[in-house]
């Protein structure tokens, strides 16, 4: 499938423009991103499940040119229950496969809101790299995130996600070992 | 102990296999050829190749192959090589070829037949040894291809068993995973998931029917499931989805294991019954009961309905369990590295809330982020590396050893048991196989 239509299907639309984002929303909205990722990277799992509203979702499909993640096979497709679950596993003293424990290391950028709502919820795109410390050794990935942020207060940074989608450059494989956290 | 036949007969004794059968790279080889190259491997299923064109890459032993579907309709198995410079054919993993093959490098193309097409200048070869209408400028076929209800092998052997009697007993599996489709037929679903592991393949084999590991093994996702389980059910007030419950199987005391009894085939193949019955009675499942019975009649229905199968070799390329539509089908890339290739299939006719339960199964189970077999592939990476030491030379697989029966060529472990005997069977096939000449296997 040409990248064109990819990215069709991924729902991508045309950025707004620098002039019809305002400033502090972009930082908020960075400030939420890199929130999201030293979580992520500290392994603070209440923080990480309060980052989504209740029904909230992340999403990492299987393919570049899956269009939604609703009755199809994904790499990650996951409520919160779900979270809870890989949660608890992946900290359980008898998780072998975390022995090491993993430790991954998120760099996240090229950050661009897709819309804003009148309600100030918002869409919005960037680019992730993740290097991951397994069994002594790193490996790496790349992608792209896309956030549905909803408004949640008026601190700065104040969102929720509702649905977040992540393409892994290498979404079909294959893989050398499990993913074992969400990326 | 290296090499040749004499070597191999002195690693498989009957109730312990020598490490060097799982980290030796020449007898790695020599098991690629006797074995993968020369038994029946699978290919693919017929849905993957729908339109003439259609074509899937899949590697068997150590060769490249291109599964295709032609103009006639038929599904044929060729190396993927052009047979004028050697070029790779198809470097696409899968997709649709048009009207024939066309070599990127010098645009030699090929018939989905095999033979050859058109070159693009045919002058110069006369009074050469090449010879462009005659079959050896087409494309190199498999030895033998055949399918079972839409289930394609290859072997790239001209000697052995037809596919029909390679399968046996094993036949069962394929006709559970299409006769429990109310309209007969499954399908795909989208591409498989391809999953790399650090260890020998045998190793992945025997797991599948260990019946001793998953309470040690998956402890903490059944133990994880079922607390959320649990605390759902609280909250909500209802049964929590079904999906759950595949995995927080998993904290089932060892103890219970024991009743999942296993059944040996001839030329390898096992199977292990129980544990997953998927007959509960929900709406979801009555009306599947009931659509299945409306299309097979209801005595057959039954039966199909209450095979109870959970997982099946057939050995020595497939891990599939046909209740839940999934297939495994196994690469090995080399001693120590392993692709398996994770496939799911949609039973045609069934309500869709059975076609989620099985893709819950694949998410949970098989998925990259999977959280039961994250620990299947460290336990088998930890395998490899245990086994490639001078620690110890001996594998025990003594469990139940000399409780198992034979009727008719098939090999029954213990009833109430944990036997090993689908480790040993296997392992006797294997020794077969390779030449060992004990006669245990490769029946």
């Amino acid at each position: 499938m040409p990248d064109a239509d990819a990215r069709a299907a991924a729902g991508a639309a045309a950025p707004l423009t620098a002039a019809q984002v305002d400033a502090g929303t972009q930082r908020a909205v960075e400030a939420f991103l890199y929130r999201q990722a030293e979580i992520l990277d500290d392994g603070r799992w209440d923080d990480w499940l309060a980052l989504f509203t209740p029904d909230g979702r992340y999403w990492m499909p299987a393919r570049a040119d899956q269009a939604q993640g609703d009755g199809v096979p994904n790499i990650f497709w996951e409520d919160l229950d779900l979270m809870r679950v890989r949660i608890r596993r992946n900290t359980h003293p008898h998780a072998w496969s975390q022995s090491p424990p993993n430790r991954l290391s998120h760099v996240v950028s090229n950050v661009v809101i897709e819309s804003v709502a009148a309600n100030g919820d918002l869409t919005v795109r960037s680019k992730f790299h993740c290097s991951e410390y397994l069994r002594y050794e790193v490996r790496h990935f790349a992608g792209k995130y896309r956030h549905e942020l909803v408004k949640d207060g008026d601190g700065e940074g104040a969102y929720r996600i509702r649905l977040q989608r992540v393409d892994l450059l290498n979404a079909e494989g294959p893989f050398d070992y499990v993913i074992q956290w969400w990326l | 102990m290296r090499n040749g036949d004499r070597d191999i007969s002195r690693l498989v004794e009957p109730d312990r296999v020598h490490r060097l059968c799982y980290t030796d790279p020449d007898i790695f080889e020599q098991e690629m050829e006797r074995i993968h190259e020369s038994l029946w491997v699978y290919v693919g299923h017929k849905s993957q190749v729908k339109e003439p064109g259609d074509y899937y890459t899949a590697q068997i032993g150590r060769q490249p192959m291109i599964m295709v579907r032609g103009k006639d309709g038929e599904v044929r198995v060729f190396y993927n090589r052009c047979p004028h410079r050697g070029a790779m054919l198809c470097s696409d993993r899968s997709g649709n070829a048009g009207h024939r093959f066309r070599c990127s490098y010098h645009a030699w193309m090929y018939n989905f037949d095999g033979t050859i097409a058109s070159i693009p200048a045919t002058s110069g070869y006369d009074g050469t040894r090449m010879n462009l209408a005659e079959g050896d400028a087409g494309l190199k076929p498999a030895a033998r291809v055949d399918d079972y209800r839409g289930f394609y092998f290859a072997s790239l052997s001209p000697d052995g068993p037809d596919l029909d009697t390679f399968l046996g007993g094993a036949k069962l599996t394929f006709d559970q995973l299409v006769d429990r489709a109310p309209d007969g037929d499954v399908e795909v679903v989208g591409d498989c998931f391809r999953m790399i592991q650090k260890s020998n393949w045998k190793i992945f084999l025997e797991n599948q029917l260990d019946v001793s590991h998953p309470s040690a093994t998956h402890e903490s996702t059944g133990v994880a499931a079922g607390q959320v389980e649990r605390e759902m059910e609280k909250r909500d007030g209802r049964k929590a989805p079904l999906s759950y419950s595949f995995i927080s199987a998993f904290k089932t005391p060892i103890e219970d294991w024991v009743k999942f009894d296993t059944v040996g085939h001839p030329y390898g193949h096992c199977f292990l019954a129980g544990y997953m019955g998927l007959r509960p009675q929900d709406p979801d499942t009555v009306e599947y009961e009931t659509l299945l019975k409306q299309a097979h009649g209801e005595e057959k229905g039954e039966a199909i309905l209450s095979t109870d199968l959970h997982h099946v070799l057939v050995y020595p390329s497939l891990s599939v369990q046909p209740p839940l539509q999934q297939l495994r089908a196994i690469r090995p890339l080399g001693v120590d590295r392993t692709l398996t290739e994770i496939w799911h299939f949609r039973l045609k006719g069934a309500p869709e809330a059975i076609y989620r339960r099985a893709l819950d199964y694949y998410y949970l189970v098989n998925s990259p982020s999977t959280m039961v077999n994250a620990d299947d592939l460290h336990n088998f990476w930890k395998c490899h590396q245990g086994l490639s030491t001078e620690g110890g030379d001996w594998v025990s697989l003594h469990r139940n050893y000399g409780s198992d029966s034979e009727r008719d060529g098939v090999l029954y472990s213990a009833p109430g048991t944990m036997s090993e005997m689908p480790l040993r069977h296997m392992m006797q096939a294997w020794a077969g196989y390779m030449g060992a000449g004990n006669g245990a296997g490769g029946r």
